[in-house]
């Protein structure tokens, strides 16, 4: 390690005296990252800082009328209470969802694992990103005919039981869920199962030859192992989960009110611009907050990778 | 420590047999090879002593019990990778003490028993490390001392030194050797490495498209192979063919003469060892050959040489004075009716 080391600040030192003949050594360095950096003001940085400045404003400056400074945006969250009931159902369906996708999607990426002729997981693969190829909108309408009253799940029951109660799932926070699932699924399958192939089935016998029963490798060598894929997963889950609006709207119906739905309201119906950057705002700082908790989590999980 | 006994054992997949009517017994203490080419069935028969196969047919005995339908996990055995296999999120002790803790072996205990594994393969001071910030020497040696630390029935090896480079190789060999002989483990040894079953091993069984071929004491096996695979997989050979004759076979109107007996039918075939012969020295059989090429390698030298009716030779000599024989002289290949082994078509 040492010596890769100082092999390396050799090779640097002399690439930094011939190229100091033309140019010091930082301009080629910010040539070559400025194009990176340019895009990332121009494409994320700005509209960010944009909508900051909206949340300290009384109104979108389109208008003629001048816009004020104020803080009152983010005070919404003190004089409307039931915000915070609104937040609380985002936190809850983000975490339940993520929670679900973490236990389905390791163990569909072990199934796929486990699917060890190429042609069978061929088929299995594409199965897991067919849902991809049709437009989301869509995906969430066949859920409202499949778990509305009287529909394909009830007809499938009254098939073998006539004249059960129906399942009336519509209009839930189960059928959010459910639908937020399907959605997100996919991604922490493919995390995961990354993940796993990096785990040579050589550990898995080793573990059985010392001693390890089904249970023991899955705690103590897969799951460890897998730790990388699951929290990748879980970011990719969590973070557009807590701000879905579309989900909860046509599933959720009454019921489906979360902090995705109010941001876009205040965006869409009420015009409000400088309120729904403030919601915004402040949904990231709940994601930020969320992340910190779980930073052991996340950084034991950087480690894990580091060492393969 | 506990003798293993492999009984009619018969492994198909499909179509194919890779392990046809084994029966071989390993035993008690005893450092034994198992020596083939790749596809002869000899980590399938490794496999099968382990619990990861389960033969067709067949019994597996370790001990006194009959493990044959026992699960890897409750068989007690000690095994090396090719791969190594450690454990990457852990650290070298826990990778030594993960198979004491499966025993209820916890604590202060394990501790001091990992310790003394990681003492015996002489790295004490690395068990903080991570398997990826050691070697591969070393990674070899942990997973040496987790495979022993919790005193298996049986130590499987499979194929553990293929990996490592030539000199680290020849090291691990004394190691492993030491270790095996302190231990007392009996010890089954896979390799398709001649050099390294003649330098391990009490016990040699080589096998060929799942059969055993033959087995024996080094030294037996090398000097008296039955057939002509024995003979060219566990070292080098020369091979002569011709109809039989009392006493011996002839080649190109010379007596070759074999010191055993046989009967007389046919046409039989001899192997004789490179180092056995000599040129134009003593020796009862004699037969003119010209030296095509010289492989000079300081102590050593091989001359490449053809025989009658370009039958090839290979001769090998120590160079104990500076006199080599110059390419393209014709000599008299000689050795001993006692080298010429009699081989089993």
């Amino acid at each position: 390690m040492q010596g890769e080391l100082a092999g390396g600040g050799l090779r640097q030192a002399r690439s930094g005296r011939s190229l100091k003949r033309a140019m010091p050594v930082w301009v080629g360095t910010l040539a070559l990252l400025l194009p990176t950096y340019l895009w990332l003001t121009l494409a994320i940085f700005l509209p960010l800082l944009g909508m900051l400045v909206f949340s300290f404003l009384t109104k979108a400056p389109f208008g003629n009328a001048k816009p004020a400074f104020t803080f009152d945006q983010y005070l919404a969250f003190v004089r409307q209470p039931y915000l915070i009931d609104v937040a609380w159902t985002s936190l809850r369906l983000a975490l339940v969802t993520t929670g679900l996708c973490m236990i389905l999607g390791l163990a569909a990426a072990m199934a796929l694992k486990q699917a060890a002729s190429g042609r069978a997981r061929t088929i299995l693969f594409m199965l897991i990103i067919l849902p991809f190829w049709t437009n989301g909108l869509i995906r969430i309408f066949s859920w409202t005919m499949v778990l509305r009253e009287g529909g394909f799940i009830d007809m499938v029951i009254r098939a073998f039981w006539p004249g059960a109660p129906s399942i009336g799932l519509l209009y839930s926070e189960p059928a959010i869920i459910i639908g937020l699932v399907h959605g997100y699924l996919p991604y922490m399958i493919l995390t995961c199962f990354i993940s796993l192939l990096a785990i040579d089935d050589d550990l898995i016998d080793a573990a059985r030859s010392l001693g390890a029963r089904n249970y023991v490798i899955f705690g103590k060598i897969i799951l460890p192992l897998a730790l990388p894929g699951l929290i990748s997963g879980a970011v990719l889950t969590f973070v557009p989960v807590i701000g879905c609006f579309m989900e909860p709207r046509i599933l959720g119906g009454r019921v489906g009110v979360t902090m995705g739905t109010v941001i876009e309201d205040q965006f869409t119906s009420a015009f409000n611009w400088p309120r729904g950057a403030a919601f915004s705002f402040s949904m990231l700082a709940l994601v930020l907050v969320v992340f910190a908790l779980f930073s052991s989590v996340l950084r034991q999980g950087g480690i894990a990778r580091e060492d393969g | 420590m506990s003798a293993v006994d492999v009984a009619a054992v018969v492994k198909n997949y499909g179509a194919q047999k890779v392990l046809d009517d084994i029966a071989i017994h390993f035993q008690e203490g005893a450092f034994t090879s198992l020596l083939g080419p790749s596809g002869s069935g000899k980590t399938t028969l490794l496999r099968i002593v382990a619990g990861f196969v389960t033969p067709d047919q067949g019994v597996v005995r370790i001990g006194a019990d009959d493990v044959t339908r026992v699960p890897v996990h409750a068989r007690n055995i000690g095994m090396v990778f090719q791969s190594y296999a450690l454990f990457p999120h852990m650290t070298v002790m826990e990778n030594i003490a993960f198979g004491l803790h499966r025993r209820g072996v916890r604590g202060a205990e394990a501790t001091r028993r990992a310790r003394q594994a990681l003492d015996l393969v002489q790295l004490s001071h690395l068990g903080e490390r991570r398997p990826k910030q050691l070697s591969g020497g070393q990674q070899q040696r942990v997973a040496l001392a987790r495979a022993i630390v919790f005193s298996p029935s049986v130590l499987l090896l499979d194929e553990p030194l293929s990996a490592l480079d030539r000199r680290l190789r020849q090291d691990m060999q004394v190691e492993l050797r030491r270790i095996q002989q302190e231990s007392g483990l009996t010890t089954i040894f896979v390799t398709h490495d001649q050099e390294e079953a003649l330098t391990l091993s009490d016990h040699i069984a080589i096998l060929d498209g799942g059969r055993i071929v033959q087995e024996g004491a080094p030294a037996q096996i090398y000097e008296h192979p039955r057939t002509r695979f024995a003979a060219s997989f566990l070292g080098d050979a020369n091979f002569l063919s011709g109809p039989t004759m009392p006493g011996g076979i002839e080649i190109d109107g010379r007596p070759i003469k074999v010191a055993m007996p046989f009967e007389t039918r046919g046409r039989a075939t001899v192997a004789v060892r490179p180092e056995k012969m000599s040129i134009d020295g003593p020796g009862e059989n004699r037969i003119p050959a010209v030296i095509r090429q010289i492989v000079y390698a300081g102590a050593t030298t091989t001359y490449l040489l053809d025989g009658p009716e370009g039958l090839p030779f290979r001769v090998f000599t120590q160079n104990h004075e500076a006199n080599l024989h110059p390419v393209g002289s014709a000599v008299w290949l000689t050795w001993s009716p006692a080298h010429t082994i009699l081989l089993a078509e």
